[in-house]
């Protein structure tokens, strides 16, 4: 395990190298803003409703009491979406998706003698492939998340309009009522270091890989399972760092 | 010219090379041949800085390339064209980008003058009408040509080729061996050719280098390899029925 640490903080220090040539870089990011970022947007739209969607049903289903009134059920499902779901649930879902795609590509071109090609031309393979992928998750993801956030809300107020659980009056009531701007900032904050975390471990993954395609689908599969721990595990260290 | 001086290889208890030196010349198609496990492509990994030597040197031109930092090397390998055994070809990139990159990286050119040459060295390779494609949409003849027209498109001094015949039939491997021996004499580069064809030692070995165990066994040419005597490089040689056959 501390090997693979060592391993892993040396690379992100051939990562972090000053790009060979600017607009190669440039080229390759707008690259990875398509193949990371707006090609998951479809899946994020679907998690997202249904999110906000069960929240709104399930919180106006718990409210037993009448002393509770049912604004909470806005104002519940703006506060999970917020906090927890777009930016944990939504960063789990990305590193079963973009994680995997970044292992096993960078893991297919190892194989491939690609990553020595790019070493023997003189190109920094590191920083060349793995670079782009984790500055683009990083600028592209909180902006996945703040659009989850909102479709999320707006799946939760249309399941309760449609089932009628809640009217539109109170559920939107709940919604503007104690707002506090900071968990905004702390669910991006949250999301960047997620974003940094699958990109960087999953880049690790793929470009450590030693032999073929076997090892290729276990780079991937690692890639997830690593990436969804660690995760989990910084999402408490975040949270009792900036909320408490 | 590169010259190999003193190399050798230890991986864990397996000593892969053994004080190997030689010198690959300007000009001609140099061949390292040996059978699998000879340490021939830990040779040439070596030549390229894939493997860091534990003693010994590599020189490029009187340029110390083994010793020299990661950040200096630059300046060597951009001299160098590598044809790795599978093209290693950029699956997300089409043949002319492919051939383009060398350009992209180390060059000012125009996007006209990047296309002109494109163009220029997949022409040298007989390919034409082929840029929009991708890897997968290729034959492995086709693979290695254009890997062939990557490793040339920035005028390389240095050309290595690791086992360019590998998974092709014998006609496009006679193609491809004749291609590499006329971009080498074309350009007056120092090619280095690891193989263990022999169609390829007979056609194209100016100058070959027999690895034997990690040891630097035998030099020669195609012309006194059928010749020699020495039990090791007849067992490799003549290791194939066909060629047993020939011989008697």
């Amino acid at each position: 395990m501390l090997k693979m640490l060592g391993e892993y903080l040396i690379l992100l220090v051939e990562i972090f190298k000053r790009p060979d040539k600017g607009p190669v870089f440039r080229s390759r990011l707008l690259t990875e803003f398509v193949g990371l970022g707006t090609d998951s947007i479809g899946i994020v739209v679907i998690i997202s409703i249904f999110t906000g969607a069960i929240v709104a049903i399930q919180t106006a289903y718990n409210i037993d009491s009448p002393l509770i009134p049912l604004t909470m059920v806005g104002f519940t499902t703006r506060q999970m979406m917020i906090l927890e779901f777009s930016p944990t649930i939504i960063s789990l879902i990305l590193a079963g998706k973009v994680g995997s795609r970044i292992a096993s590509e960078i893991g297919t071109m190892r194989v491939t003698e690609q990553i020595d090609a790019l070493r023997v031309m003189g190109v920094n393979p590191a920083n060349y492939l793995i670079l782009p992928k984790i500055t683009a998750s990083m600028l592209f993801n909180p902006v996945l998340i703040i659009f989850s956030m909102v479709i999320g809300i707006w799946g939760g107020w249309m399941a309760c309009i449609v089932t009628g659980v809640v009217t539109s009056t109170d559920f939107i009531m709940g919604l503007r009522g104690w707002f506090e701007p900071f968990t905004v900032t702390y669910a991006i904050i949250k999301t960047v270091v997620f974003a940094f975390i699958i990109s960087s471990v999953s880049g690790y993954l793929g470009y450590s890989i030693k032999g073929g395609s076997v090892e290729v689908g276990a780079a991937s599969t690692k890639a997830v399972v690593y990436s969804s721990i660690l995760i989990i595990f910084f999402d408490l260290i975040l949270t009792q760092l900036l909320l408490i | 010219m590169i010259e190999v001086k003193n190399i050798s290889k230890t991986f864990g208890d397996n000593q892969v090379l053994k004080n190997v030196s030689t010198i690959f010349e300007k000009g001609q198609t140099n061949l390292i041949i040996g059978q699998s496990g000879s340490g021939k492509t830990v040779l040439m990994k070596s030549c390229i800085g894939l493997i860091d030597p534990d003693e010994g040197e590599i020189i490029f031109d009187q340029r110390p390339f083994s010793r020299l930092a990661e950040k200096q090397k630059k300046d060597i390998r951009k001299d160098m064209g590598v044809l790795f055994q599978g093209g290693a070809l950029f699956d997300s990139f089409n043949v002319e980008q492919n051939v383009m990159f060398p350009l992209n990286m180390f060059t000012t050119m125009s996007l006209e003058e990047k296309l002109d040459r494109v163009n220029f060295v997949l022409k040298r390779v007989n390919l034409e009408n082929v840029n929009k494609l991708y890897p997968s949409e290729i034959s492995g003849g086709m693979m290695k040509r254009v890997a062939i027209a990557r490793a040339i498109s920035n005028n390389p001094q240095y050309l290595f080729c690791d086992e360019p015949n590998s998974g092709l039939d014998p006609k496009t491997a006679e193609v491809i061996d004749a291609l590499i021996s006329e971009i080498t004499e074309e350009y007056n580069m120092t090619t280095v050719i690891n193989t263990h064809d022999m169609n390829s030692v007979l056609q194209i070995g100016q100058r070959i280098n027999f690895l034997y165990k990690g040891q630097l066994w035998w030099q020669g040419d195609m012309h006194t390899i059928l010749e020699e005597e020495n039990p090791e490089l007849q067992e490799f040689v003549f290791s194939t029925e066909l060629t047993r056959r020939i011989k008697k």
